[in-house]
């Protein structure tokens, strides 16, 4: 994800002269094409994101399309207030792209990860949060962010991640991708958990179940049209995502739920618990450690099919 | 503006900003009153802005960093023509663009959102920046309040405007040497204010934040020629023009009655 970006961002910024990328002092050799063909216009902001986030905007408030870039909870989380305040309520087009999201950088440890900035970000007004599943859907969601009039966020995993897609899928911000058509359950994917998501549904298969995968890669605004029809379709729909059960695309779709009882499906979230993790190891560990695996994801689903209970995490 | 027409303007200013807060009871009187000399130098001498034009992307950009001095940066601009003057009368009313810190493009001339501190000088350095990308030779002033610089944002900001060779950005700190509840130097180790900005790349100068002529000076030398951003220490008294307001920080949060309004504004020879 992190070279597509890296690629994209080159070529965009060599087409629209308006492009300025802003680094948290990361992404060393990363950008040096990117530096050849666009020069000036890559700004190693050093080890101060707030800054770099009010810097951002004030370009923004120029006719720039500034990009911020550093580690997920470093350009999300600590310079929330700037992205409320600069960003968000000015409703300027600042795109802020994390990278190493989720549980990426596991073995970094808590610091390094993020599980909340989801939640974070999307309540703030004017925000668009979109969450790209595969190297694919990162290079479409930048290009679409740049034609946005206002703040995005796009989620980045690391790199050598899986591709899902074969061929670019037709993308635009807020609306669901149906990688895999089912029938009897309807697994809701946002973000890096995507190529896990694909082989949870191979389990399903095996297990005589036909299950349907969607990339929803647009955490705010969320898809309405297709969760309506999910909800009216399947007997049960899962989210799954590398981030909490709390706030994220779980927390967004049980608050859209909310406002529209008149449902035949129950909803399942998977994702991760409400606690920190203490134990080194590496992204499988961490995964397995909260159930985003192929067989957490089958088991959780299974179960509430069962047993109507929600998944509890009594660890 | 002459030199004469600039004192007027200063006393017309600080009269208003009285009125307003009285009229409306918002707080933050002193703290308006202090920077109201650098808002005349700005607009009355320095900045390149024609009022007409507020949204020409070549004018020169001033961002009050301390919002809560937005009744003077109102005031200054509605007496500069920006918008009407009745306006004002709305200020902080129900359903009024002018709230008691200046809100996204709420009238022409307010180029940010501000009231949460230590965030003008990144707005403005990103702006600074902006201009060397576009080729616009445009120049960008940010006032902060010396509480202001407590702010981590507003030091990192300070870092990297030397780094990035930065020299179209100035800072004017607006240093009354009070902050909400004690004396800024003491709450925080901020003295000595003008060897911390030198410290930190920039061409820093003191100069009596009151001298009208002295601050235009200043401000229009930008970029001065050092290759740095600029920073004018503003020596500045909280509540100036009025002698019972006068340091006095009591008026960070008091609001004027009748009274006082009626006397400070013939203190300020304005009746």
């Amino acid at each position: 994800m992190r070279n597509a970006f890296a690629s994209e961002v080159t070529a965009l910024a060599a087409a629209d002269k308006r492009v300025v990328l802003l680094s948290g002092d990361i992404g060393n050799r990363l950008f040096d094409k990117l530096k050849a063909t666009a020069p000036g216009r890559f700004l190693n902001c050093g080890v101060a994101e707030a800054n770099m986030t009010g810097v951002a905007a004030g370009m923004a408030l120029c006719g720039l399309r500034p990009i911020t870039y550093t580690i997920t909870p470093f350009v999300t989380t600590r310079c929330l207030e700037q992205i409320r305040v600069d960003i968000c309520y000015q409703n300027v087009p600042v795109i802020i792209v994390g990278t190493g999201s989720g549980l990426s950088y596991a073995s970094l440890g808590t610091t390094h990860h993020s599980c909340e900035d989801i939640a974070f970000l999307r309540v703030l007004p004017n925000m668009t949060v979109i969450c790209p599943g595969d190297a694919v859907e990162v290079r479409l969601a930048l290009r679409a962010a740049l034609q946005h009039p206002g703040p995005v966020y796009i989620r980045l995993g690391k790199k050598g991640e899986p591709i899902v897609h074969a061929s670019p899928p037709p993308f635009e911000i807020g609306k669901g991708i149906v990688i895999r058509p089912g029938r009897d359950v309807c697994l809701l994917s946002a973000g890096t958990i995507l190529p896990v998501v694909m082989q949870a549904a191979d389990r399903f298969t095996e297990k005589g179940l036909s299950a349907q995968v969607v990339s929803l890669h647009t955490v705010k605004p969320l898809d309405e049209a297709l969760l309506a029809e999910a909800f009216r379709s399947f007997r049960i729909v899962v989210t799954i995502e590398e981030h909490s059960r709390l706030g994220g695309l779980g927390g967004s779709v049980a608050e859209w739920l909310s406002d529209h009882p008149v449902t035949a499906g129950r909803l399942c979230r998977i994702g991760t618990g409400d606690r920190f993790l203490h134990e080194a190891g590496s992204q499988d560990d961490a995964r397995a450690y909260f159930g985003l695996t192929p067989g957490g994801i089958v088991a959780q689903t299974l179960a509430m099919m069962e047993t109507g209970e929600a998944h509890v995490d009594r660890r | 503006m002459r030199g004469k027409d600039l004192e007027g303007m200063a006393r017309r200013i600080r009269g208003k900003v009285i009125e307003m807060s009285h009229r409306a009871e918002t707080p933050h009187l002193g703290s308006a009153l202090s920077c109201v000399d650098i808002l005349t130098a700005a607009y009355g001498s320095v900045l390149r802005i024609d009022p007409g034009a507020p949204a020409d992307p070549g004018r020169d950009r001033f961002i009050l960093s301390k919002g809560h001095a937005a009744t003077a940066l109102y005031a200054a601009l509605a007496f500069h023509g920006f918008f009407p003057e009745s306006l004002l009368d709305t200020y902080a009313s129900h359903g009024s663009r002018l709230e008691e810190h200046p809100t996204p493009n709420c009238v022409p001339g307010v180029e940010a959102a501000t009231g949460s501190l230590g965030h003008g000088l990144p707005l403005g350095l990103g702006m600074a920046l902006a201009s060397r990308i576009q080729e616009r030779p445009y120049r960008v002033y940010v006032t902060m309040s010396d509480g202001e610089c407590n702010e981590g944002s507003s030091w990192e900001a300070a870092m990297m405007a030397p780094a990035q060779g930065v020299v179209n950005l100035c800072a004017i700190v607006d240093f009354n040497r009070w902050q909400a509840t004690g004396r800024s130097c003491e709450v925080m180790a901020l003295c000595p204010l003008r060897e911390k900005w030198q410290a930190f790349g920039w061409s820093a100068t003191e100069v009596d934040g009151h001298d009208v002529k002295a601050l235009a000076e200043l401000m229009q030398r930008v970029p001065d020629g050092s290759g740095k951003p600029v920073a004018i220490i503003a020596n500045t008294v909280k509540g100036k023009g009025v002698s019972f307001m006068e340091d006095d920080n009591n008026w960070h949060y008091r609001v004027p009655t009748a009274d006082e309004l009626s006397a400070a504004r013939k203190e300020l020879g304005l009746s």
